[in-house]
């Protein structure tokens, strides 16, 4: 409970806005253009832009611009809209808490404390990069081991080289787009060694990152130890099984100064669990309807902190959704309907929405996105209604690195009966 | 001479097998589209790659990223990396702005993709 002193300083906001990368200001964007006045994002950097901002390389941009942008020039784009728009950011503003009455506190060095009352909420924190810890790595604690991301940053952003022999593990995009980047910059990249038996990795960064400089590519081999005392010396590489077990006698020695970490992403929901939204254990991010509102009503979720894309275009174009949906939750146009989920089946994991609203009214598509759970060829995608099939769509591919996604037309959507699977044919 | 090539138009990654006589493509086997058959024949004659890097900028903490102003011929790449490891600027500098004029003699300038004021 407040005391009067505190509340006198409460702020109202209609749209908060947490994150300024590019869902956060995809959302302000939508929701101003939507007819929000009183709209405020907060963004914990000292400057708007996420990740982008140290993703020189280009490739960003295709789907949404037609045209292939580096990832600071597509921040720009959005950052140039949002002060056009008058969109107040505040950035060096560290969001502390939220509640599920969309009450949220925050701080920052010019301003101290702030409170604010939000009349919705878009949640827009992206995600972070799977540590060390979170994986169960042999061998010393020595410096010169770090995720992907962090070396990205020392280079592009901060123009530090993070060593000179480097060995990669994982093969997600990041660790890949880094090898081809250090490698540019001087280093010796020696190996890139994925898990799996297949990539993470877009094949466009497989070839133009690893192909193009002869980085080989180690499928099914995993890092069994890690050398060095104070410094990084070597890494031991083996292959493993298929229960992902290293075979003994295949081992490889790397002598190396520096490992990179390029094992997956994982949404940054620290203040999504605080406010008591409804997770999912498969995409680790909020349990979402169509339109991007979680199970706490006037809370939304968008871009990485919803579930991991592969490309900031799906990015954008899903946080327009939810900026447009947070406006109009707090105009009063409230949608009604029948509800029903949407569950994955066999060979299909974090579909996302997981919910699904049948409007009394007419129907707009909805769109569908998950991350199949083994590579399939030619495969056939179905949604099911029960024992109904809603639709059926030939896939010539589907691999983990890939999301895949289809859209329910609206009298597809209208004839739902019931909780609604999304499975491969088997 | 054949060369094995993969696909980066989607991801199938089609293996394609690229037959070439005196510089000219004379066979592309293992393609399941057009758009495979038209990246085979580019890049088995003429590969480009856009290159991007960063440039350290005077005075200033952060340096500025730049790119090729379009691809640039593959095995100039590192010629292209060389010549920019030489380069500082001086703030201001504004997106779109050259920093790096016909670079190796490409033709292509490396401008800046960011602002740095």
């Amino acid at each position: 409970m407040l005391n009067a002193e505190l509340r006198s300083q409460v702020q109202y906001v209609d749209v908060l806005i947490i994150g300024a990368g590019p869902a956060g200001m995809a959302a302000a964007i939508a929701a101003r253009e939507a007819g929000v006045e009183n709209l405020l994002v907060l963004e914990r950097e000292q400057t708007m832009g996420g990740i982008l901002r140290q993703c020189i390389h280009n490739g960003f941009g295709l789907h949404r611009f037609k045209e292939e942008l580096t990832g600071p020039e597509y921040a720009q784009r959005d950052i140039d809209r949002v002060k056009e728009l008058g969109i107040e950011v505040r950035c060096g503003t560290t969001v502390l808490s939220v509640d599920e009455d969309r009450f949220v506190t925050a701080v920052s060095r010019e301003r101290g404390v702030q409170l604010f009352a939000a009349g919705a909420i878009v949640l827009a924190m992206g995600c972070r990069e799977r540590p060390r810890g979170a994986l169960a790595t042999p061998g010393t604690r020595c410096a010169g081991v770090y995720s992907a991301g962090t070396a990205q940053k020392f280079v592009n952003l901060e123009g530090y080289m993070p060593g000179k022999r480097v060995v990669i593990l994982g093969s997600g995009d990041i660790g890949l787009i880094m090898a081809r980047r250090m490698t540019l910059q001087g280093a010796k990249v020696l190996a890139c060694v994925e898990l799996m038996p297949y990539s993470s990795g877009l094949n466009r960064n497989i070839v133009q990152c690893l192909h193009d400089y002869d980085i080989p590519l180690y499928l099914s081999h995993t890092v069994i130890d890690i050398q060095g005392r104070e410094r990084l010396s070597g890494v031991t590489v083996a292959q493993v099984d298929e229960n992902r077990q290293p075979i003994p006698g295949t081992e490889k020695h790397f002598d190396c100064d520096t490992l990179l970490l390029s094992v997956g992403l994982i949404p940054e929901n620290e203040l999504t669990q605080q406010a008591g939204v409804e997770m999912s254990p498969l995409t680790q991010g909020a349990i979402v309807d169509d339109s991007l509102q979680t199970s706490k009503e006037g809370i939304f979720a968008c871009g990485n902190v919803l579930h991991v894309h592969d490309l900031v275009d799906f990015v954008s174009a899903e946080s327009f959704k939810a900026g447009k949906a947070a406006a109009e939750y707090v105009q009063g146009k409230s949608r009604k309907g029948r509800r029903v989920s949407l569950k994955d089946g066999y060979g299909v994991r974090g579909v996302v929405p997981q919910r699904l609203l049948i409007p009394e009214g007419e129907a707009q598509p909805v769109q569908i996105m998950f991350r199949p759970a083994g590579v399939y060829e030619n495969a056939t995608l179905r949604v099911m209604d029960g024992e109904r099939e809603v639709l059926r769509q030939r896939k010539r591919i589907l691999t983990p690195g890939e999301m895949a996604e289809l859209t329910l037309k609206p009298e597809q959507i209208q004839s739902l009966s019931g909780d609604v699977t999304i499975c491969v044919e088997k | 001479m054949e060369q094995q090539i993969t696909c980066i138009n989607c991801p199938v990654g089609c293996r394609m097998q690229v037959v070439i006589e005196d510089g000219e493509v004379k066979s592309v086997t293992g393609n399941s589209c057009n758009r495979g058959l038209a990246y085979a024949r580019q890049e088995c004659v003429a590969p480009q790659r856009m290159v991007t890097a960063v440039i350290p900028v005077a005075d200033r903490k952060t340096p500025v990223s730049v790119k090729t102003r379009t691809p640039i011929p593959k095995e100039k790449i590192f010629a292209c990396m060389r010549q920019l490891n030489q380069l500082h600027v001086t703030a201001p500098v504004h997106m779109g702005d050259v920093v790096c004029p016909n670079v190796c003699g490409t033709g292509v300038d490396v401008i800046a993709t960011k602002t740095v004021d």
